[in-house]
């Protein structure tokens, strides 16, 4: 933030009844003129909505101002379960809305879409984290799309491959998709629900199951919300240790899907290749910590254990084969007409939609938008590492690939600097919390509940916890939010215009998480 | 592209040798199995995966079986792109209740004889998900289950192991009537 110039979040927050301890950024309980002034400036593109959670009673949305390169989070109290809709103004909050008012029957006012998101009428009851109530069964209505010689395709929730289930309703003009609207929620767990009264063990375990494919960023996310809420410092090793984790677990998912990209345009050499890379870099995970996909391996306070003994030396042999292979993978895809026939050009997202909603990762860095939460609000070791966060302006699917390529080769970078740097010492500090109330300072200064928020950038972009730990030691409230809340709705803006059987390559160039926001 | 493929010809292949099959999943599996069933199924095995609310762990690791280390359809085993055209549903997730229906429905789909098995430690009695109001605690509450792969999620060898086992189950049977 530039000196002496207040940003927009900061006048926010000062209008507001600050959370006596959320660290490490502000939290105020808010009037509603400034939720209002919030929601203005969302609108109209001067802040972004990094999250819109809810709990009984109170709604929360967290923001950013990119420009300063801060964030913070204003909190609305709603005793009566209503507050004004922050969907009526800025489109992207909507589906968090919906699946704020499914799980606590909090009421956006005047929001264009009322309809439920998570409650497919099948528990039973609603409002499950808030006040139950009988369930009345209502039908799931469409938007509707209408014209001469439309026809409509409706896909999933159970898919024809190896995926995660979800429906898709196309309408068509022939083969071109005048709209996609899609339905989710086939997976929701009710892992906030779980994690509500849970300690935090088992609350890290939750959230290192939230998107399989981001176990490492979620279990970071969440150790370093846990610390921020607890006040932990973290040994340094530990901290260089995770890195490397959330390294290898963009390289195996970028390189898995650059190869998916190809196979869904016909072309499954690269599938077989980058197969074999994707292979080898989850053995070496293996082999350095003991899980393919290094689940429960980042905890509150560190990690779960060190480094495997032979673990460097299986790296270091997985950089040097990648760095002999994947030149002449990524010059097959350059100089491959067929293949770009198929992605140049395709499922075309603008610079201005990213923007609008916040589009993290490659979605969002292939349409220009250039955060990255490794820079943005670097934990250590990012801030003594150096690498570069590749943008192109393009939006297409080619341009999402790029990206990934770009992103193999920074992360061939980072892991190599952070084996040359790890430093020795110990791996996990003290975290005593889960057993009981604490002693000591927090309890003397009065300190009933503690909370904690970090933004950790996983390989699909950036992941937030939110966490709220009671007097007790246990969970009160968590939310996790997946950047594919925000990348979802732009695979339907996306995807308009292009023909059906190029569905499957634009969705694999997204690759959003089902499970990840059906939670 | 041809540079690739030539060398593709020269170098040996990464496929890896067959596991040996998993002795305890055999167990599970004898108890499972029906003698008339068994002697129809031939020497293929066609798999549905259905995803009942998993985080995608596992269906990462299925994916894995595809790539030229495992090579699954060097067994006999391939996946499917539809419910009819199997005899297995390797099912994963603790089995939420929004994918009831639908897991229900691709059941019903499924021509006999059909065989169920549950897939990561979540699909057997809803793992850490257990006791959410959410989902059902384990895919069994759903579909008869026939074999559960335990893991979290389990590594390829370990499906293969399972699967494997299901087959020579199915096959040492089909040759004693």
């Amino acid at each position: 933030m530039k000196q002496g110039t207040p940003s927009t979040l900061t006048d926010i927050a000062a209008a507001g009844r600050r959370a006596e301890h959320h660290a490490p950024f502000i939290r105020a309980a808010v009037p509603t003129d400034s939720w209002n002034l919030a929601v203005e400036h969302l609108a109209e593109g001067r802040l972004t909505l990094l999250d819109l959670w809810g709990e009984a009673g109170a709604v929360h949305i967290a923001l950013l101002d990119e420009e300063a390169g801060e964030a913070a989070v204003a909190s609305l109290e709603c005793p009566d379960g209503r507050y004004p809709s922050v969907g009526r103004r800025h489109p992207p909050a909507i589906r968090l809305e919906r699946a704020a008012a499914d799980l606590f029957g909090l009421v956006p006012q005047d929001t264009p879409d009322p309809r439920a998101w998570l409650d497919h009428g099948q528990w039973g009851f609603v409002h499950p984290l808030g006040t139950r109530m009988p369930a009345a069964a209502s039908p799931y209505h469409f938007l509707p799309a209408e014209g001469g010689s439309l026809h409509q395709i409706a896909v999933g929730p159970v898919h024809a491959g190896i995926i995660e289930p979800g429906h898709f309703r196309f309408t068509a003009s022939g083969e071109t998709i005048v709209r996609l609207e899609e339905r989710l929620g086939y997976t929701h767990k009710g892992i906030e629900g779980l994690m509500a009264g849970a300690g935090i063990d088992r609350a890290a375990g939750l959230a290192g199951r939230t998107s399989g494919d981001s176990t490492v960023a979620y279990a970071f996310a969440f150790a370093r919300a846990a610390e921020a809420a607890l006040g932990i410092a973290v040994p340094p090793r530990a901290a260089w240790l995770r890195a490397l984790m959330a390294e290898l677990e963009r390289l195996a998912n970028h390189l898995g899907d650059i190869g998916a990209v190809c196979n869904d345009a016909a072309f499954p050499l690269m599938l077989a290749h980058c197969g074999v890379l994707r292979e080898r870099v989850l053995r070496a995970s293996d082999a350095a910590f003991g899980h393919r996909l290094m689940r429960d391996r980042i905890v509150p306070g560190g990690t779960a254990a060190d480094l495997a003994e032979d673990g460097a030396a299986a790296i270091r042999a997985l950089l040097a084969n990648i760095r002999a292979r994947f030149p002449a993978l990524v010059r097959l895809y350059d100089n491959t007409a067929s293949l770009q026939d198929r992605t140049v050009g395709t499922g075309r997202l603008s610079t201005a939609l990213a923007r609008q909603y916040g589009a993290g990762g490659y979605v969002g860095r292939a349409s220009g938008r250039r955060f990255d939460a490794r820079r943005a609000f670097a934990c250590p070791p990012y801030d003594e590492l150096a690498f570069d966060v590749p943008v192109l302006a393009e939006g297409d699917v080619n341009a999402r690939v790029w990206i990934r390529i770009r992103e193999v080769e920074q992360s061939l970078s980072l892991i190599e600097q952070i084996l040359r740097g790890l430093p020795a010492g110990p791996v996990r500090a003290d975290v005593t919390a889960s057993d009981g109330p604490r002693e000591g300072a927090a309890t003397r200064e009065g300190v009933a509940t503690r909370e904690g928020m970090a933004i950790v950038e996983g390989f699909r972009g950036d992941v937030l916890v939110w966490l709220r730990i009671a007097a007790t030691g246990l969970v009160e409230r968590c939310r996790l939010r997946d950047p594919s809340w925000f990348q979802w709705p732009l695979l339907e803006a996306a995807i308009e215009g292009n023909i059906v059987a190029d569905f499957p390559l634009c969705n694999k160039s997204f690759n959003c998480s089902y499970s990840g926001c059906d939670l | 592209m041809r540079r690739l493929l030539f060398k593709s010809l020269i170098h040996s292949p990464l496929t890896e040798p067959r596991p040996p099959a998993s002795s305890l999943a055999v167990g599970e599996l004898v108890h499972a199995l029906d003698g008339a069933a068994r002697r129809r199924l031939g020497r293929s095995l066609a798999i549905r995966a259905v995803d009942a609310g998993s985080c995608n762990g596992c269906e990462l690791e299925m994916n894995a079986l595809g790539n030229a280390f495992y090579d699954l359809e060097r067994f006999g085993i391939r996946f499917v792109a539809s419910p009819r055209h199997a005899d297995v549903l390797l099912v994963t997730g603790p089995m939420s209740r929004n994918m009831r229906e639908a897991v229900r429905r691709t059941y019903d789909a499924t021509p006999d004889p059909k065989w169920v098995v549950a897939l990561g430690d979540c699909a057997r009695d809803g793992g850490c998900f257990a006791g959410s109001y959410a989902v059902m605690d384990g895919v069994s509450a759903v579909l008869p289950v026939d074999l559960h792969i335990p893991g979290c999620p389990p590594p390829p060898v370990e499906i293969l192991k399972g699967l494997l086992a299901l087959l020579e189950g199915v096959n040492s049977k089909a040759a004693t009537p």
